[in-house]
């Protein structure tokens, strides 16, 4: 037995005894604990493996630094890999695992890695495993996979619900501990904004577990009554359980709160974590230090932790480290610690110093060793005796337990997270933060200052600083009298000489320190290379602890000051955070918003199968009783509109209401063809290009008045193009009188086209829709039975005699159903945008499938429509480069399927007959296919090398993806009606 | 010093002290036949193939930090070729095939993991965009497969198959495809370069380029001058500040890209994998940990850091995609610099200078191409012409109308 | 980049529902200005490091088009104003 609970202390609830389980033992701990705590309690020293060497390992900290104490919490689908006890707080029905280790903790299979270590030094995986090459997949790479890794996940869906929130105020402290809570206190007692975050679920910091006391009581009982004082002002929010990780553009910071971590019984109504961006005006960084580890020969056995950390468990949390506790030190914290644990009666078998000349006084009957150091350890699964070195002379010291302490270094981390680099300070030896600027300052520890007292001091001050500089008057802070404090100095230890064994400076990837020697001998010691070369510093833990020896190890290797080798970069996060959490509620069904159209009920109630498109559920076919396969429904749907009528929901089009005496002149310069000329009453067919003379989109201008247009984009584009026309008018030609507005969701539309259509809508509409009296491509309002005012066009995707009804967005389902009602004695049918493509590919129109962004509207078959003798219009003058002029551009042209056996797909690329499958040989691609129920066959819509030039060719449609090669023949792309008689009747 | 399993072996019995420098660290000679800068992957590539291709091994790599300090370091390790365009297939084809012979030419261990790419697809447009793009790929001689929803259920049932906003339909599997460690790509690059005389020389900035008569005739560095015949940039983050040393202006915008890796896991995702709906990507590290990223931040810069609000929105596509990856925890997030050229597609030419070479504009995927983009552009350099998959990568693309546009986005670098 | 945007309209608002275009520094050439000019007006950004005037929209707010003067290297925003201000348009 080695780490016990301590019959009284702590701030721990003994009267509340929690019971929990570790790979599948039960336990108890009580309320207050960690998870480290607790297995400390339990004498559980031994909870984790290692990475690469699979060497049993214990708790080394009692906070977030923490690299070996890593657990699977949780069970089922709540399981959180990879989490650090010392964080974890206790819960009723905790039930962690253990990682890393097969068949059993106790005895793990991969520690022969440890046995063959020297075969598998820093970056030997480079030099080998290239023979033979068919291996790597097959055999090594499974192995260091299954090797590798830490926790486990089967990726099950998540049961648990996470938030996002954004806060706003003038002054962020990230951290309670003294210099927090004086900050804090300052600042709400001038009146500011303030949230004082903690990662810890108890605030305090290192007054939780400090034992100097203040104004002669525990220092605890100041932080209580700080806090009681912080709850009492309105303008104070305290977030505890709330790591801050990440220090953004404009003093924002990401932070996440674990609402629901700390229960074994979730609450679906609240998340489970939340996460925080935080707008502050000012932040004070009050993170305290980080204490070091010894690199010295065997410092990773269960049992030897951080001198905090054993001093934290006995004020804290009421543990005992040990029996029998050795201490080795470069420093004053180390004889702090022997006194924290002399006075919780534990033994302390001696106090190893590595200075020679150093005046601290250690507690009575403490035997210290003076210029000593630790160069071996004994024990497997926890330590049981050191092996000092003084001056060559070595002793067996026996001990259950090592704390050890090489110094501080400030946690500068989020700092440093914008580009500032840490500065080296000489006197502290350690990094601090660069100077940040006005939204950001350290306090305390962080800021280099150690003492308890500096630490109150130096938060007040920055607090006031900040009030001051916000134009406030500043509020009185009394600091509370500071008992007797330690001098926290030390003299840097960055490696430990004379180590038996291995002396490990990455804990958790097993990096030490004859591997950061390995990357300087073969020219890796610039400090990322060797954090690449070594993994120093790429564990979870991202060298929180690692990374200063590892840097000291260097500077001493290279004969340079650490100063000059430098750190790796800080960069988010703080500590690792949850998708989860970052995520929030978008996810699943609610990863984007839904767009419905003001026919989807109509559509619904009509048997619709809906279909993405975009945001949009847009009506894709309506089956009818007795159709087994949605080609069934379509082909009928092509047929009824070809012979009688449809009725197609096109609400989903962008439409945009253009304004103002510049309207036609502005839209002419929007669009490749003409628009100045087109009168009232009259919709006309656009094409938008790019800068660069390649279409952007396509629609309809109509012009409703002299200076009022309706333009429609696709529904793909509706929000792109709004953009474009915006950004046309408000930079390239602000001087233009024009104003428009999107219109989209004011409007119901619906396509009626066929034979019929006249018929059926003249039913509805009061107006005389006779040919003369309504044109093809008439645009203008009307008025419908029953008074309402709607837009109708005459205009057809099909090549039907063909109209789009536009009514207000409420009286979309009304007129439909109207319609369908007028069109039941006509053969009228709901279609969808299935049966709308069959019908446009069938007249040779074009969609987004051919205008993707690559095709000039030449390679469309448009470029008559080019209005080459406008001054200037968007994508001009670039369409008349050479490229998108040559003669061998891919044009658009008909396929008919010539093997009736075989059909055609989209996508399939094009061939000679004959010709060998080459990229060169490539002679273009298929856009869009159908089988088209009007000419009994399939076709399609293809951009073949000089396609016009190629009519009757027949050609192979090579579709080597599915397997499946066919003939086609060239044509033309218009299937159907090509003298435009049905359109025009 | 030449690696294998028995220099392991005797350099481990020997208590690993044996082992040599993988580079010299050589002061910069006063003139170079070719200097390139650049100490990335494709720079040091570059100078590989020049020395160990084309003879040409009087040759310095000039790194303003160390090497590999760009994006070959920071980027999502992803190999492919699954292109669709006629200007780019038979390139990256090129470049996986020389993926598949680089260790053993190297001596060294790059980790190439063929693993399998899948891009998913969730609509039947982009269904037919992968479909026409397998073919470009079958058609340059590419090995693609198309999978159906049913057969990705059964190779990922991870996916998010049934609460899906936007559901999955099916995918598109190119089997070569795959990861790479990134930094031993450059160390390798760089030991191969160094055996065969090219000078490495870090921490040499360049701050100037010096023209004679309109002739390029070296670089001036925190160095000192350094001569050369030709001068070779490869500064892809940094192309248009090194450019207009020369006097070049660029179709190019420095933009930022995020990527991410989460703490390391047991094996659960063997694939890379893409998503439709989204940017999303992710494939994991033999370390364990997943690798991952998504869409640009989407303005310019040269920070190499990104903002909270794109982390977030890559999050979300992660859990859209992937529902169990919700409790996984993110380790880390980081930075790099994008060349963003004006079609998306990359430039290995010569300029309108004489003696000036440029390789630059490698948007987001420039890691892939490392090998082909070294050996193309040694190509180049030594026999002052394009190596014939790298012909249509021409710096007067645009003026002359020939964008190489996959993603038919336009000129507008940032929806590239 | 700014995590905040201060719309000269709108006020400090997420950079979130900003949409960005591009550098604000070219002008669309006249349309007989040479092949070059338009060239460059398309395609070729001088793109330093430090200060530039990028285009940006507030797509979620007042729709307005924005020039934002920062530095692409510290992330700093200077001014952020309309864009059609600058060019003397009607607001």
């Amino acid at each position: 037995m080695t780490a016990y609970r301590l019959a009284s202390g702590g701030l721990i609830d003994r009267s509340n005894t929690i019971g929990f389980t570790f790979d599948g033992a039960s336990l108890s701990g009580h309320a207050g604990d960690t998870l480290a705590s607790a297995l400390l309690a339990n004498d559980r020293l031994l909870v984790g493996r290692s990475f690469k060497y699979h060497r049993p390992r214990g708790i080394v900290t009692a906070g977030p630094a923490e690299p070996n104490a890593l657990v699977t919490i949780g069970t089922g689908a709540r399981r959180d890999p990879n989490t650090k006890a010392t964080v974890a707080e206790l819960y009723d029905g905790l039930a962690a695992t253990s990682q890393n280790r097969w068949p059993s903790l106790a005895f793990d299979i991969g520690a022969v890695n440890d046995r063959l270590s020297r075969f598998l030094s820093a970056g030997f995986y480079y030099k080998t495993f290239m023979w033979p090459a068919a291996f790597w997949e097959k055999v090594y790479e499974p192995l260091i996979r299954r090797a590798a890794g830490l926790g486990r996940t089967d990726l099950p869906r998540d049961p648990d619900g996470y938030e996002k929130s954004w806060a706003h105020c003038d002054l962020l402290v990230v951290g309670s501990g003294p210099a927090g809570l004086a900050a804090a206190l300052v600042a709400a007692r001038s009146g500011l904004r303030v949230i004082l975050a903690e990662q810890d679920f108890v605030l305090g910091g290192a007054l939780l577990s400090e034992t100097t006391r203040l104004d002669g009581e525990a220092p605890f009982v100041f932080a209580r009554h700080a806090l009681d004082e912080l709850h009492g002002h309105p303008g104070v929010t305290l977030l505890p359980r709330t790591t801050v990780f990440g220090w953004y553009d404009d003093n924002v910071f990401g932070a996440v709160e674990r609402v629901q971590k700390h229960s074994a019984t979730i609450d679906a109504a609240r998340p489970v974590e939340r996460l925080w961006r935080i707008v502050a005006k000012h932040a004070i960084l009050a993170t305290g230090a980080e204490e070091r580890p010894l690199v010295f020969g065997g410092n990773d056995r269960p049992g030897i932790m951080m001198a905090s950390a054993a001093s934290t468990y006995a004020n804290r949390f009421g543990i005992a480290a040990g029996r029998s506790v050795a201490i080795f030190t470069n420093g004053s914290s180390g004889y702090r610690t022997a006194e924290d644990l002399s006075a919780q009666g534990v033994e302390i078998a001696a106090l190893i110093d590595s200075r020679t000349d150093a005046s601290d006084r250690a507690p009575d009957g403490v035997r210290v060793v003076r210029g000593g150091g630790i160069i071996d350890t004994k024990g497997r699964r926890r330590v049981r005796a050191v092996i000092a070195d003084r001056g060559g002379f070595e002793e067996l010291i026996a001990c259950d337990a090592v704390a050890m302490s090489g110094g501080w270094s400030p946690v500068i981390h989020l700092a440093c997270q914008r580009g500032g680099k840490p500065v080296w300070s000489q006197a502290l030896q350690a990094f601090l933060a660069p100077e940040a600027g006005d939204g950001l300052v350290m306090a305390g520890a962080a800021a280099g200052h150690y003492r308890l007292s500096e630490c109150l001091d130096d938060g007040a001050r920055k607090a006031s600083a900040i009030v001051e500089a916000l134009g406030r008057p500043v509020a009185g802070f009394e600091r509370p009298v500071v008992g007797e404090e330690v001098d926290p100095s030390f003299t840097a230890l960055w490696h430990v000489p004379g180590a038996r064994s291995k002396a490990f400076v990455d804990f958790q990837n097993d990096v030490h320190g004859k591997d950061l020697g390995l990357a300087l001998r073969e020219g890796f010691g610039h400090v990322e290379h060797a954090k690449r070369y070594t993994t120093s510093g790429m564990a979870t833990d991202q060298g929180k602890l690692g990374n200063i020896n590892a840097i000291g190890i260097l500077a001493t290797m290279r004969g340079v000051s650490p100063a000059e080798v430098g750190t790796t970069t800080f960069r988010p996060f703080y500590t690792p955070v949850s998708f989860g959490a970052l995520a929030g509620s978008s996810r699943d069904e609610h990863a984007m918003p839904v767009r419905r159209s003001p026919l989807h009920g109509w559509a619904a109630r009509h048997g619709a199968v809906f279909i993405d498109a975009g945001l949009w559920y847009r009506s894709s076919w309506f089956p009818k009783a007795g159709e087994k396969t949605w080609r069934e429904s379509v082909d009928r749907e092509v047929r009824t509109v070809r012979e009688h009528a449809g009725l197609c929901d096109v609400s989903t089009l962008g439409k945009i209401e253009v304004f103002g005496p510049d309207a036609a002149e502005f839209l002419n310069r929007l669009y490749c063809n003409p628009v100045l000329k087109l009168p009232v009453g009259k919709a006309r067919y656009g094409l938008m290009l790019r800068e660069d003379g390649m279409v952007y989109d396509d629609g309809t201008v109509s012009r409703l008045a002299e200076e009022h247009f309706l333009v429609t984009t696709t529904t793909a584009m509706a929000a792109g193009v709004l953009s474009h026309m915006e950004f046309a008018a408000q930079v390239l030609w602000p001087e233009l009188r024009v104003r428009f507005l999107s219109v989209s969701d004011q409007w119901a539309q619906m396509s009626i086209a066929g034979p019929k259509a006249r018929t059926i809508l003249q039913a509805v509409v009061e107006d005389d829709l006779s040919n003369a009296a309504f044109p093809f491509l008439a645009a203008r309002e009307v008025r419908l039975k029953g008074n309402l005012k709607a837009r109708l066009f005459r205009i057809s995707f099909s090549g039907e005699l063909a109209y789009e009804l536009a009514v207000p967005a409420g009286y979309g389902e009304a007129v439909a159903d109207a319609l369908m009602r007028a069109g039941e004695p006509q053969g009228l049918c709901a279609y969808g945008v299935e049966a709308l493509n069959v019908l446009r590919i069938e007249k040779g129109h074009v969609t987004h499938a051919e205008l993707d962004g690559r095709v000039t509207p030449d390679d469309a078959g448009l470029g008559r429509m080019m209005g080459t003798g406008k001054p200037d219009f968007i994508g001009k003058r670039l369409s008349t480069r050479f490229g998108l002029t040559a003669a061998d551009r891919a044009q658009l042209v008909g396929l008919k399927a010539l093997e009736a056996d075989k059909d055609m797909r989209a996508g399939a690329h094009l061939l000679k007959d004959g010709a060998k499958p080459s990229t060169i040989n490539d002679q273009g691609w298929v856009s869009s296919v159908c089988f088209s129920p009007t000419l009994g066959t399939h076709i399609a819509l293809a951009f073949l090398k000089s396609g016009r030039e190629r009519y009757g060719e027949k050609i192979v449609v090579w579709d080597k993806l599915r397997g499946v090669e066919t003939f086609a023949e060239v044509c033309d792309p218009v299937f159907v009606d090509p003298e435009n008689r049905k359109l025009m009747a | 010093m030449r690696y294998s399993a028995l220099s392991i072996f005797k350099q481990a019995l020997a208590g690993n002290l044996g082992w040599t420098p993988a580079w010299r660290e050589p002061q910069p000679k006063p003139h170079y036949d070719v200097i390139i800068v650049g100490g990335g992957g494709h720079g040091l590539a570059t100078a590989y193939y020049l020395a160990r291709e084309f003879g040409i091994r009087n040759v310095a790599v000039v790194e303003k930090g160390y090497l590999g300090s760009g994006n070959v370091g920071r980027n999502t390790t992803i190999v492919r070729s699954n292109y669709m365009l006629p200007g780019n297939e038979p390139f990256y084809e090129f470049s996986l095939k020389l993926w598949e012979g680089l260790e053993r030419e190297l001596n060294y261990n790059v980790m190439l993991s063929q693993r399998g790419i899948i891009s998913l697809y969730h609509n039947d447009g982009q269904r037919d965009h992968y479909v026409r793009r397998g073919n470009a790929m079958m058609m340059e001689g590419v090995a693609a497969e198309q999978l159906d929803r049913e057969t990705l259920k059964k190779m990922l049932p991870f996916l998010n198959f049934d609460h899906a906003r936007f559901p999955i339909i099916g995918g598109l599997l190119q089997r070569r495809a795959g990861t790479a460690r990134h930094d031993a790509v450059a160390w390798g690059f760089a030991r191969g370069a160094d055996r065969l005389g090219v000078d490495l020389i870090q921490n040499c900035e360049v701050t100037g380029i010096r023209r004679e008569d309109g002739i390029v005739t070296g670089v001036e560095t925190t160095k000192g001058f350094i001569g050369c015949n030709r001068l070779a940039l490869a500064a892809a983050g940094n192309t248009s500040r090194v450019g207009e040393m020369a006097g070049l202006k660029l179709p190019i915008e420095s933009h930022v890209l995020q990527a991410f890796v989460t703490e390391g896991l047991k094996p659960c995702i063997d694939h890379v994998i893409t998503y439709g709906a989204g940017h999303f990507y992710i494939s994991q590290s033999d370390k364990g940990g997943l690798v991952f990223g998504a869409e640009i931040d989407g303005y310019s810069s040269y920070a190499q850091r990104g903002n909270l609000a794109t982390a977030e929105h890559v999050m979300e596509e992660g859990v859209t995609m992937i529902p169990g990856l919700s409790r996984v925890r993110v380790l880390r997030a980081w930075g790099g610099v994008m060349d963003m050229s004006m079609d998306g597609s990359p430039i290995i030419d010569r300029t309108p200078i004489d003696n000036l070479y440029l390789n630059c504009g490698w948007c987001y995927g420039g890691f892939k191409a490392t090998p082909a983009s070294g050996f193309c552009f040694a190509h180049l350099i030594a026999k002052g012409e394009s190596h014939h998959v790298a012909r249509a990568l021409r710096l007067d693309r645009f003026e002359r109308g020939f964008p190489i546009d996959e993603a038919g986005a336009g000129t507008q670098p940032n929806l590239h | 980049m700014a995590s905040l945007i201060s719309c000269p309209h709108c006020g400090v608002r997420p950079k979130e529902e900003f949409s960005i275009r591009g550098d604000a520094t070219p002008v669309r050439p006249a349309p007989m200005a040479s092949d070059e000019a338009w060239n460059d007006y398309v395609h070729v950004r001088a793109n330093p490091r430090g200060r530039i005037r990028e285009h940006w929209q507030h797509v979620a707010g007042c729709r307005r088009w924005l020039v934002v003067e920062r530095d692409n290297f510290t992330h700093d925003v200077f001014s952020v104003t309309d864009a059609a201000a600058g060019r003397g348009g009607a607001q």
